[in-house]
């Protein structure tokens, strides 16, 4: 079985974010606790914004953005449940 | 570097550094042992990536020089590890020669929680997300590991003068 490139994830991550994504459940990577990304903890700031388990306060992820670029890293997060 | 999570308050009866080498035998102060070590003023420019430099700053605090005086390694990396989870890399010859110190006060207070205190990391060629708050310890590393912030879009090095800001 081959490997595809990057692209063949256009399909899925343009489902994964036409929508607000805050609504969408994530898994904590540390703890296990599954829960709405608006209910995380977010500290925004300099040099980025990093957003945290409400339940044991690992680092679910965080968000640098510069004048033209966007960086995200999901490392905290298991996986992801949207709603189709 | 400004807050990534909640302010750790460490009372200085509780706080200790460590500089970690590839023997695994920490070489660790308490904070009176630190005290204890040769104090220097430091007056310096510091360099925030968001494009602000704030000129003159003075500080008091223990150069690494000092620290690392008799701690043995062969290796040329670092990780700085802060109370509250962050971490930051920097090359040991960037931290030596005069370039970085423990630093506890700052224009003649001491550091409060809020800017890093009881002690932190001051290494202001670096970019300062590089100038660790509320740091715990140095653990040597054989190669270049990126931090907290730089594996997550921040340039592994982050040298202002070559504005080494990003990826």
């Amino acid at each position: 079985m081959t490997h595809l490139d990057g692209n063949s994830l256009a399909g899925v991550l343009s489902e994964l974010f036409r929508f607000d994504p805050t609504t969408a459940s994530a898994r904590c990577a540390g703890c296990g606790a599954i829960d709405v990304l608006a209910r995380a903890m977010v500290w925004e700031g300099t040099p980025g914004t990093v957003v945290r388990c409400a339940s044991c306060d690992n680092v679910l992820a965080t968000i640098v953005e510069s004048d033209d670029k966007l960086w995200l890293n999901f490392s905290g997060i298991t996986a992801v449940e949207v709603r189709r | 570097m400004l807050s990534a999570g909640p302010t750790p308050h460490i009372d200085t009866a509780e706080w200790e550094f460590s500089i970690v080498p590839e023997s695994g035998e920490p070489r660790t102060w308490s904070w009176e042992q630190l005290m204890a070590e040769k104090i220097e003023e430091v007056t310096t420019d510091i360099h925030c990536v968001t494009h602000w430099t704030k000129l003159g700053t003075t500080w008091r605090g223990v150069s690494l020089d000092t620290l690392f005086a008799d701690v043995e390694t062969s290796q040329d990396y670092v990780m700085a590890h802060s109370y509250g989870g962050y971490t930051t890399n920097v090359p040991l010859d960037e931290l030596l020669n005069g370039q970085a110190w423990i630093a506890f006060e700052f224009d003649g207070e001491p550091l409060d929680p809020e800017h890093g205190g009881p002690a932190r990391l001051i290494v202001p060629h670096l970019y300062f997300w590089k100038s660790a708050k509320w740091v715990r310890s140095l653990v040597m590393m054989a190669d270049d590991e990126p931090g907290f912030w730089e594996q997550s879009g921040y340039h592994i090095h982050g040298d202002p003068w070559k504005e080494e800001r990003y990826w």
